[in-house]
C-alpha cells in the first residue's frame, strides 16, 4: 500500500465529505437555504475539512518519525551473531578484534559511524539494490533486510486502516452536527485561521531548527575537539585519518586562519563597495538629474540581480588574471586566487546593497538641515559632508554592518576565487580561504559521515550563523533608532 | 579680519565681497567640482565592472553555440556493430562506433603513418562514437551502408577552429601540433570541415566532454527545484502575510515571528543548506540530489521575501475596502478572501517572481544537499539526482578542458536571460496593475 | 541708483524720508513648473528696517522670501522671472554667486533646525565656511558675540558643547538666529520663525529682531498680525500671488487701501 495511494483516497474522501456535508444541510433546512446560519458551501467544507485534515496530518507526522524508528527497530532485532558476521567483513582488523573480545549483546556495540553504515547495507538489501551491497555480508543481513521490509509494508497498511477510520469517523461526526442552526462558517474560519498562523510558524520553526541542527552537529563536533582549540587554534588542515593506525593525519581544527581569511576578504570587498557604494548613493541622491536617476538606479540595480555563482566566475576568469598580472608588472608576487581578486569581485557585488541602504538613510535626513546649510552660504558638497553625512552616521554605520554581514556570509563567490589553503596572513595578495569555504569543501564531495571533518563544518555554521545574526540585531537597531529620530 | 572678531556681526561689513572671499570662493567651487567627480567615478566604476562582467560573459559565450564538425566517410560494418547479429540494438557494441569512426579517418588520410594515427585520431571528438551510434540508432537502415556523417571535432581543435586558441603561438605552447594544423587546414580545403549549430548544448546533460555537454539536464532541473519552491512557499508565504496583516493581535509572540520573518531574511544562503542537510537529508532520511529537497530548502530562504512582499501589498489595500465589506455583514475571513486578496493579488505575484529569480540562483545551499552531483540525464521526479542550472555553471567552471570556459559564459548567458525574463515579467505586471488609491 | 528711481513708483514717500533702498523686486513672477506662484512682484526693501510680509496661507509670502537669497534653486522646477536686486547687484544674475548672496542674505526658518552638532559648531559652520576666522580664538568671539546678540549667552555659555537639539524650541530658534548673524550677513530672512514657538520664547524673538534692526535689514513672514504690528516698520500684504498693498504698518493697519486688506486684518478670512 504506498502512502501515496493513501493520500489520494484520502482526498477522495474529504471531496466526498464536501459534497455529503452540502446535501445534509440543503435537506435539514426544509428547502428553505436562508433558515441555515451559514450557506451550503460551509456545511461542506466543514465536513470536507475535518475528513481530511487529521488523517493527513497523521501521514505528515507518519513520514517524518517513519524511518528512525523503523531503523530502531530493525536494529534492536539483530542477532549479536547477524552483526558479528557484518562487521568481520566491513570494518578494520583491528576493530573487529576490538569488538569481538569484548562480546557483544547487539547492534548498540557498534560505533556510530559503523552502525550507520550497516544500515545503509540492510537499506540497499531491503530496497532490492543488492548490487550495492558487499556479497560478503548479505547472508548475514537478510533477516535484518527482510524484517524492514516487513515493517515498512505492516506500518503502511496500518497507516491507511488508521487513517480510513479517522475520516470515516470524521465523516460520520461531523454528518450529524448539521443543523440549521450550526454554525459551519465559524467553524470552518476557525480551522482556517490555525492554518493562517501554522504558516506564521514555519518562521519561528525554521529559526528553531537552524539553531538546532547547527547546535547539535557542533555539540558532538565539540565531543572530539575542544572548543578552546577550535576558537583559538592557529592551525586548520582538517583531514583526518581514515583508519586509527594511519601515520600523521591527526586533523587540526584550529580556526582562526579561516576567520582571519574571511575577515581580511570582507575587508577588501568592505574598501570596494563602501566608498563606490556611498558616493554612487550621494551623487545620485543630492547632484543627479532626475532622468539620469531614473536610469542609473536600476542599472546598478541589475549588479544585484546576478547570481553570485556569475561573480565567481567572473572573479577566476577576468579579475583574478589581472590583479596577478598587475602583480607581476609590479614586480608583487601576487597568488593566483588571492584574496584582493575574491574581495574585488564580492566588493562589486555588495555595491548596489551599501548604495540603496545609504540613499534610503541620506533621504532620511530631513530637508530643513539642508535649507539650514545652504540658507548659511554652504555649498552642496560642504552641505553633504558637514551636515548630511554626520547627521546620517549612524544610518550609514548600520548599512556598514549589514554589508559586512552579507559579505562574510557569501559563498560562491570565495568558493570559486579564493584558496584552500588556511593561511594565517593579513596579506590581500595571498591565498586565503574562509569560513564559508571550508563549509561548502567539507560538505561537498565525498563525504565520511560522523567524522570530525565533516561536523567541523556544522562548528563553523553555527559560529557563521550567529556572527551574522549578531551584526544584523545590532545593525537593526542602530538603523532603527536612526529612523525614530528623524520621524 | 581683526575687524571681524572686533565685532563679528557687525553688518555690512561687506567681507562676502572682498578679494580674498572671491578667492576662498574659488577654492571651495573647485573642492564642490572635485567632489561631484568622485561621485561620478563611482558609479562609472560600479556601471563599468558590469559592463565588463557582461561583455566577458558574452564574449567568452557566443562561441559555445557552434561546434567544429568534420565530415567522414564512414563504413557501418554491421559484423562489428552488432557482433552477436540479433539485430537488436540493445546487442550492440556501442564503443565499436568509436573504432568506425577512427577508421573512417584513416581512410580520409590514407597516408598517415601507423605511428602518426594516435596523433590524428585526436582530430576528433572520442565521444564522436556517440553521435555516430545515436544517428545509426533513429535511422537503422544505414547499417551496412558507408555513410558520410559529420561527426564533432576534439576539442583542442574545436578551440583552434574558433580562434579561442590561437594557432600563431609556438607549437609547445598550444595543444594542437603542427600536423594536427596541418590535416584541418587540408579538411578545410576539402570542405570537409566547418562550423555547425551546438544543439548538444540544449539537448544533452552533463559530460566530461565539452562536444557532449548541454544544458537540459540542469534546466530540467532547476524547473522541478523552483516548481516544488512556488508550490511549498507562495501559498505558505501568503498565509503567514495574511495572518500577520490582518488577523494577528499585537502581542509578543507576532513580534517573534516578525523578527524572525526579518532576521531569517538575513541568514546567509549557505546556513539553509547546513539544515536542508542536517534535517532534510540526515534527521529524516531524504535522498542527496534530490529537486524536492533542493526545492523546499530553496522555499525555506524565499519565505520571508515572499511573506515582506505580501504583507506589503495587503498594506497598500485601503482600509476602506475591509470596512466597506465588513459593514455588509462578511466575516473578516471572507474580506479578506473575497476582496483583499484579490485586490493585492498583483502585488503579491511580483514579490514572488522576484522571490523566484533569486531562488533561481541561488548555489550555495544547493551544493550542501549534494546538487552538484555529476547528472547525465534530466531528472525524471522529484527524487531523482538532479543538477540545476547555477549548480552546473559551478561545475563547469570548475573543469579543465578548456571547452567548458565557453560552455560556462554560455550556461550564464542562458541563466541570465531567464532572470531578466522573470524580472522583466515582474516589472510589467507591476506597471500594469499598479495603482493608486 | 537705479534702484533709487524704481522706487519712486513703488513709495514715493520713503525716498524722500531718506532711507536707502537694500533690495528690490519688479515684476517678480515664481512658477512651479506651468503653475504660476507669484504674478508679479513690486517691492522695496529698506536697510535697517523689517518689513513684514502677511497674508492668508498659500498666498506667496514665503515663497517670495525664499527668491530673495534663490533658496528655491534647491526645488528643481521652480522658475523665477523678474528683476530682484540686492544693492547693485541682480540675484538671479547667472553670474552672480548663489553662495556668496547666501552669506549676504541669511535665513532663519519656521522649525528651528540646528545642525546635530554641538552649539559652539553650530554657530563657527557658518565662518569656518566663509573664512571670517581662522584661529581658534576669533571663533570663540565670534561664538560669543553672535550668542550675545540673539540673546542666548548666559543660557548656554556653559554648555557650549553640548548639542543644538538639546535646547528648548526658542532656545532652538534664538540658536539659529545666532547662527545666521555669524556669517556677518546684510539681510536676515525669516520664515514665520515664532510660529513653532511658545509665547513667551516668541517674545523673546520678537524683542531680539527689534534689536538686530540696528545691524542687519530684516525681512519676516509671518501669519500672526499682531506680530507684524509689533515687530515691523513696513509691511506688505499678499494675496492669492499677489502684492496687494505695502506701505508702513501704522497705515496698513489703521488704514488700509484695499478692501481685501481690511478684510484679512479685520479677520473675515485668513
Amino acid at each position: 500500500m504506498p502512502i501515496q495511494l493513501t493520500v489520494a483516497v484520502l482526498l477522495i474522501l474529504s471531496a466526498i465529505g464536501y459534497w455529503i456535508g452540502r446535501q445534509r444541510a440543503m435537506s435539514v433546512s426544509g428547502g428553505r437555504v436562508a433558515s441555515l446560519h451559514s450557506v451550503p458551501n460551509y456545511y461542506g467544507s466543514f465536513v470536507a475539512v475535518w475528513a481530511g485534515i487529521p488523517a493527513l496530518l497523521l501521514v505528515l507526522f507518519f513520514l517524518m518519525l517513519k524511518g528512525p524508528v523503523i531503523e530502531m527497530l530493525v536494529l534492536g532485532a539483530m542477532s549479536p551473531d547477524a552483526v558479528l558476521s557484518w562487521a568481520k567483513a566491513s570494518i578494520s582488523p583491528n576493530d573487529f578484534q576490538a569488538l569481538s573480545t569484548a562480546g557483544i549483546a547487539g547492534a548498540d556495540a557498534l560505533a556510530e559511524t559503523q552502525r550507520n553504515l550497516m544500515m545503509i547495507n540492510i537499506r540497499n538489501l531491503a530496497t532490492g539494490q543488492e548490487r550495492f551491497v558487499n556479497p560478503a555480508v548479505v547472508d548475514a543481513l537478510l533477516p535484518a533486510a527482510q524484517h524492514m521490509q516487513h515493517l515498512e509494508a505492516t506500518s503502511r497498511w496500518s497507516l491507511f486502516a488508521i487513517c480510513m477510520a479517522i475520516a470515516a469517523g470524521a465523516l460520520f461526526i461531523t454528518h450529524r452536527k448539521i443543523t440549521p442552526q450550526f454554525r459551519a462558517r465559524n467553524n470552518v474560519e476557525r480551522v482556517v485561521t490555525w492554518g493562517l498562523i501554522v504558516c506564521s510558524v514555519i518562521a519561528i520553526l525554521t529559526t528553531v531548527g537552524i539553531v538546532l541542527s547547527l547546535l547539535f552537529e557542533s555539540m558532538r563536533f565539540f565531543a572530539r575537539v575542544s572548543p578552546v582549540e577550535f576558537l583559538f587554534g592557529l592551525q586548520w588542515s582538517p583531514q583526518t585519518a581514515i583508519r586509527a593506525d594511519q601515520v600523521g593525519a591527526s586533523g587540526a581544527f584550529g580556526a582562526i586562519p579561516l576567520f582571519t581569511g574571511t575577515l581580511l576578504i570582507a575587508t577588501v570587498a568592505m574598501a570596494v563597495a563602501l566608498p563606490l557604494g556611498l558616493l554612487s548613493a550621494i551623487y545620485l541622491s543630492e547632484y543627479a538629474p532626475r532622468r539620469v536617476r531614473d536610469t542609473v538606479k536600476p542599472v546598478l540595480e541589475i549588479l544585484a540581480g546576478i547570481p553570485t555563482v556569475v561573480y565567481g566566475f567572473f572573479a577566476i576568469l577576468t579579475v583574478a588574471p589581472f590583479v596577478r598580472d598587475m602583480g607581476v608588472a609590479l614586480g608583487l608576487p601576487v597568488s593566483s586566487n588571492s584574496a584582493l581578486a575574491a574581495g574585488i569581485v564580492m566588493g562589486i557585488m555588495i555595491v548596489p546593497f551599501v548604495s540603496s541602504l545609504s540613499d534610503d538613510v541620506i533621504n532620511a535626513v530631513p530637508q530643513s538641515l539642508r535649507d539650514g546649510s545652504y540658507g548659511l552660504g554652504a555649498t552642496r558638497s560642504e552641505t553633504i559632508r558637514q551636515v548630511i553625512l554626520p547627521a546620517a552616521l549612524p544610518g550609514i554605520v548600520g548599512a556598514f554592518l549589514l554589508a559586512v554581514s552579507r559579505a562574510i556570509g557569501e559563498t560562491m563567490i570565495v568558493v570559486m576565487a579564493a584558496g584552500m589553503a588556511a593561511n594565517l596572513t593579513f596579506n590581500p595578495l595571498d591565498a586565503v580561504t574562509t569560513v564559508t569555504v571550508q563549509i561548502a569543501a567539507l560538505l561537498t564531495g565525498d563525504q565520511e559521515f560522523e567524522s570530525a571533518k565533516t561536523l567541523s563544518a556544522f562548528a563553523l555554521g553555527f559560529v557563521l550563523f550567529f556572527a551574522t545574526l549578531a551584526l544584523n540585531v545590532v545593525a537593526l537597531r542602530v538603523v532603527q533608532k536612526y529612523r525614530e529620530k528623524y520621524d | 579680519m581683526t575687524d571681524i572678531v572686533a565685532n563679528p556681526i557687525a553688518a555690512n561689513t561687506g567681507f562676502h565681497r572682498t578679494e580674498a572671499a572671491e578667492k576662498r570662493l574659488r577654492r571651495r567651487y573647485a573642492a564642490e567640482q572635485r567632489f561631484k567627480i568622485y561621485g561620478i567615478i563611482a558609479i562609472t566604476l560600479a556601471i563599468g565592472m558590469l559592463v565588463l562582467l557582461l561583455f566577458t560573459i558574452l564574449r567568452n559565450g557566443v562561441t559555445a553555440f557552434q561546434q567544429t564538425a568534420i565530415q567522414l566517410e564512414v563504413t557501418l560494418d554491421p559484423a562489428v556493430i552488432d557482433p552477436k547479429g540479433t539485430g537488436n540494438p540493445a546487442d550492440w557494441d556501442r564503443a565499436a562506433f568509436q573504432d568506425l569512426v577512427h577508421d573512417a579517418l584513416y581512410k580520409e588520410f590514407p597516408d598517415v603513418s601507423r605511428g602518426d594515427r594516435r596523433e590524428l585520431r585526436r582530430m576528433i571528438s572520442p565521444v564522436a562514437g556517440v553521435f555516430l551510434g545515436n544517428q545509426v540508432l533513429k535511422d537503422p537502415s544505414m547499417l551496412g551502408q558507408t555513410v558520410s556523417v559529420w561527426l564533432p571535432a576534439s576539442d583542442p581543435i574545436n578551440q583552434i577552429v574558433k580562434g579561442r586558441i590561437d594557432r600563431e603561438l609556438p607549437e609547445a605552447n598550444r595543444p594542437v601540433s603542427d600536423q594536427q594544423l596541418a590535416w584541418l587546414d587540408q579538411l578545410r580545403e576539402r570542405g570537409d570541415s566547418k562550423t555547425i549549430f551546438n544543439s548538444t548544448f540544449f539537448t544533452a546533460s552533463d559530460s566530461n566532454y565539452p562536444e557532449l555537454a548541454g544544458l537540459w539536464g540542469s534546466v530540467v532541473g532547476s524547473i522541478f527545484t523552483l516548481a516544488v519552491t512556488l508550490v511549498l512557499a507562495l501559498p505558505i508565504g501568503v498565509a503567514a502575510a495574511v495572518y500577520l496583516e490582518e488577523f494577528a493581535p499585537k502581542n509578543k509572540f507576532t513580534d517573534l515571528i516578525e523578527v524572525n520573518i526579518n532576521n531569517l531574511a538575513a541568514v546567509p544562503s549557505i546556513v539553509f543548506g547546513l539544515l536542508g542537510l542536517a534535517v532534510f537529508l540526515n534527521f529524516f532520511g531524504m535522498p542527496r540530489s534530490a529537486p524536492l529537497v533542493g526545492g523546499m530548502v530553496i522555499a525555506l530562504m524565499s519565505l520571508p521575501t515572499i511573506i515582506i512582499a505580501s504583507r506589503a501589498a495587503l498594506k497598500a489595500v485601503p482600509p476602506s475596502i475591509r470596512e466597506a465589506a465588513l459593514g455588509m455583514g462578511a466575516s473578516k475571513l471572507q474580506t479578506v478572501w473575497h476582496h483583499v486578496l484579490p485586490l493585492a493579488m498583483p502585488g503579491i505575484l511580483t514579490g514572488t517572481i522576484i522571490a523566484m529569480a533569486q531562488a533561481l540562483g541561488e548555489t550555495a545551499p544547493l551544493l550542501m544537499i549534494g546538487m552538484n552531483a555529476f547528472v547525465t540525464a534530466p531528472p525524471t521526479g522529484l527524487l531523482s539526482s538532479s543538477s540545476v542550472l547555477p549548480v552546473q555553471i559551478y561545475i563547469w567552471a570548475d573543469a579543465p578542458e578548456r571547452g567548458f570556459v565557453e560552455l560556462t559564459s554560455a550556461a550564464i548567458m542562458i541563466l541570465l536571460i531567464f532572470l531578466i525574463t522573470m524580472n522583466g515579467i515582474a516589472i510589467y505586471l507591476r506597471k500594469k496593475f499598479e495603482r493608486r488609491w | 541708483m537705479e534702484a533709487m528711481t524704481m522706487s519712486q513708483t513703488v513709495d514715493p514717500g520713503a525716498a524722500a524720508a531718506g532711507k536707502i533702498v537694500k533690495m528690490s523686486s519688479r515684476g517678480t513672477k515664481v512658477f512651479y513648473g506651468e503653475k504660476r506662484a507669484l504674478h508679479g512682484i513690486d517691492v522695496d526693501i529698506y536697510r535697517n528696517e523689517v518689513l513684514a510680509l502677511i497674508g492668508p496661507s498659500g498666498c506667496g509670502k514665503s515663497t517670495f522670501l525664499r527668491t530673495l537669497n534663490r533658496m528655491n534653486d534647491t526645488i528643481d522646477i521652480c522658475r523665477v522671472e523678474g528683476k530682484l536686486m540686492l544693492d547693485d547687484q541682480d540675484i538671479y544674475d547667472p553670474k552672480l554667486d548663489v553662495v556668496q548672496l547666501r552669506a549676504r542674505v541669511g535665513m532663519v526658518f519656521q522649525k528651528p533646525n540646528p545642525f546635530p552638532k554641538s552649539i559652539y559648531e553650530n554657530i563657527i559652520y557658518g565662518p569656518k565656511l566663509h573664512g571670517l576666522a581662522t584661529r581658534k580664538d576669533e571663533f570663540d568671539a565670534i561664538v560669543e558675540a553672535s550668542l550675545q546678540r540673539a540673546g542666548l549667552w548666559n543660557e548656554v555659555k556653559d554648555r557650549l558643547l553640548e548639542p543644538g537639539t538639546g535646547l528648548s524650541g526658542g532656545q532652538q530658534q534664538r540658536l539659529c538666529i545666532a547662527r545666521a548673524i555669524a556669517v556677518s550677513p546684510e539681510v536676515i530672512l525669516m520664515d514665520e520663525p515664532c510660529s513653532a514657538l511658545d509665547p513667551i520664547a516668541t517674545a523673546h524673538i520678537e524683542e531680539l529682531i527689534d534689536e538686530l534692526r540696528e545691524n542687519f535689514t530684516i525681512v519676516i513672514v509671518t501669519h500672526n498680525m499682531q506680530q507684524a504690528a509689533r515687530v515691523s516698520q513696513r509691511t506688505a500684504f499678499f494675496h492669492l500671488g499677489d502684492l496687494v498693498e505695502v506701505g508702513e504698518t501704522e497705515d496698513i493697519f489703521t488704514n488700509p487701501r484695499d478692501e481685501r486688506t481690511q478684510g484679512y486684518i479685520t479677520g473675515r478670512y485668513g
